[in-house]
């Protein structure tokens, strides 16, 4: 228990620190918003589908989200040769406590910095539907920023080095963003694109975000939760194994 | 008394390399040792395997009357480490560094806040406890290493490449610590080093591994008289050759001048 929490801590400590790079990683999502959130907006008007800024706020939101925490799992190759992670293999500690400890904090994070970007657009004028929905909100993305965190965790448990870095931004990180439904309404598509968002895990979180702030839902939030809950548990599980097999 | 660590017939392969090819030596309790040996001798393999980060392919280890392999819990509560790359957080004050290191040992809480503050002085960062790990120079990280591997009393320390790219300065005053620690808690001293002259001066006994094989071991006069040399240096030279071994550049190698980028240019 001691472990998990010294880790979130640190995590923690380490986010409120780097506040050049809180700043810097929030340059993106605010440009997604004022690009595309008031590029397309007439054109999104126009077909009928009402307010393209508040349609792609959640899905913002959901993007702060994943690459935060993916990032953040993903940190571990570096910090197991370069950083305290070494320190804490070597201590009289479970793996699987210091992959949990690791990945709560890491998930925190990205918590923190998707309600940052919440704060950010309502500063647009974007209201949510209900604020009794919010709490709500911030379970959900409690619960998908776990889940790629631990995801994150996974991966880097297999790469030997920073090399596959790229690999992992170009056929993990973006196509996970790109196909979620964060940019696009589900309604519609094309028959092949509509099944591989429905294998995308992103695609239920923000289905829920959109559920939350909108009430708007294309799975329902039920089986969004039971989708986010099944999935990180699994990542979490096999994050685990990965992890205490780790060989420095 | 018994041997503090003992290793018989170990064996490590990675793939078709093998890395360490059947060493057996014994180290005693309260002993300084010293672990000598050219680029990719397989020195940080072997204490890699002593310290559960690695699985040895076969043979035998005991650390404090515990296998690494079957009892790894037990071994990693008898002994502290300075890795050869950095193991601090940056991120972290001296302080949060120890306390960290505290708490993950098990070390309760009144007794880890005292030890910290002795070992903190004991390194002479005291008046630094607060500061950012990220502002400290590479000798006092060192010292900090030094200081968190201690904390948790360890029965022996284990030091890869310690004093790498330390000044003479910083290097004397930090065997100093070692060497006074030795003396009075009877601390089990392991070190790697590729400078011959502070093995020379430190270590009481000395075990030289070429090739994944243990080529000498014995004290410097031992090796010197040995090889009928004057300094250990040449004994050193005598016993491994003169041709140097170049090392592929493996990923570590590659991260640890991205590393130095990265660090470079933030800061």
């Amino acid at each position: 228990m001691k472990t998990i929490y010294i880790l979130w801590l640190r995590a923690l400590k380490r986010y409120i620190r780097s506040r050049s790079r809180i700043v810097g990683s929030l340059g993106q999502p605010i440009l997604f918003l004022l690009a595309l959130g008031y590029g397309l907006g007439s054109v999104f008007q126009q077909a009928g589908q009402g307010n393209y800024f508040n349609f792609l706020a959640p899905g913002i939101i959901g993007m702060s989200i994943i690459f935060t925490a993916i990032f953040s799992g993903i940190e571990l190759i570096w910090d197991r040769q370069f950083g305290f992670l070494k320190e804490t293999l070597v201590a009289p500690v479970s793996r699987v406590n210091i992959m949990i400890g690791r990945t709560l904090g890491g998930a925190t994070v990205a918590t923190l910095q998707g309600l940052i970007v919440f704060i950010i657009t309502l500063f647009f004028g974007f209201r949510p539907y209900s604020w009794g929905y919010v709490p709500l909100l911030i379970l959900f993305m409690l619960l998908v920023a776990t889940l790629f965190t631990a995801l994150g965790t996974m991966v880097a448990s297999l790469l030997e080095d920073m090399q596959g870095f790229q690999l992992i931004m170009n056929f993990l990180v973006m196509p996970l963003f790109f196909l979620s439904g964060s940019l696009f309404p589900l309604n519609g598509l094309p028959a092949v694109l509509g099944a591989i968002v429905k294998f995308d895990p992103l695609s239920y979180g923000i289905d829920a975000f959109r559920w939350a702030l909108l009430n708007m839902s294309n799975f329902g939030p039920g089986v969004d939760f039971a989708v986010l809950a099944t999935v990180t548990i699994v990542f979490v599980g096999l994050g685990s194994y990965f992890f205490s097999k780790i060989q420095v | 008394m018994d041997s503090i660590i003992s290793v018989a017939n170990l064996v490590k392969r990675f793939g078709e390399f093998t890395a360490v090819n059947d060493i057996s030596f014994d180290v005693k309790p309260g002993e300084i040792f010293a672990f000598l040996g050219p680029n990719g001798a397989g020195k940080s393999t072997t204490i890699k395997m002593l310290t559960t980060l690695l699985q040895p392919t076969s043979g035998t280890l005991v650390l404090n009357g515990h296998n690494p392999v079957t009892d790894p819990s037990a071994v990693r509560k008898s002994f502290g480490i300075v890795f050869q790359d950095p193991s601090l957080d940056d991120e972290l004050t001296a302080w949060e560094n120890m306390e960290f290191h505290g708490v993950i040992y098990g070390v309760e809480k009144s007794l880890r806040r005292e030890r910290i503050s002795q070992l903190l002085k004991f390194v002479d960062l005291e008046d630094r406890k607060n500061s950012l790990v990220k502002e400290f120079s590479g000798g006092m990280r060192r010292r900090l290493e030094i200081a968190r591997g201690l904390l948790h009393h360890p029965k022996v320390i284990f030091l890869d490449e310690p004093t790498l790219g330390l000044d003479p300065q910083t290097r004397n005053h930090m065997w100093s610590y070692l060497q006074e620690l030795n003396k009075s808690e009877g601390i089990t001293v392991f070190f790697s080093t590729h400078y011959m002259e502070e093995a020379d001066r430190v270590a009481q006994r000395i075990a030289i591994i070429d090739h994944g094989k243990i080529v000498a071991s014995g004290t410097s006069a031992e090796l010197k008289a040995q090889t009928k040399k004057e300094t250990l240096e040449d004994a050193f030279l005598e016993l491994t050759g003169h041709e140097i071994r170049d090392e592929d550049a493996g990923s570590i190698d590659k991260m640890r001048r991205m590393g130095r980028m990265w660090r470079g240019g933030r800061r």
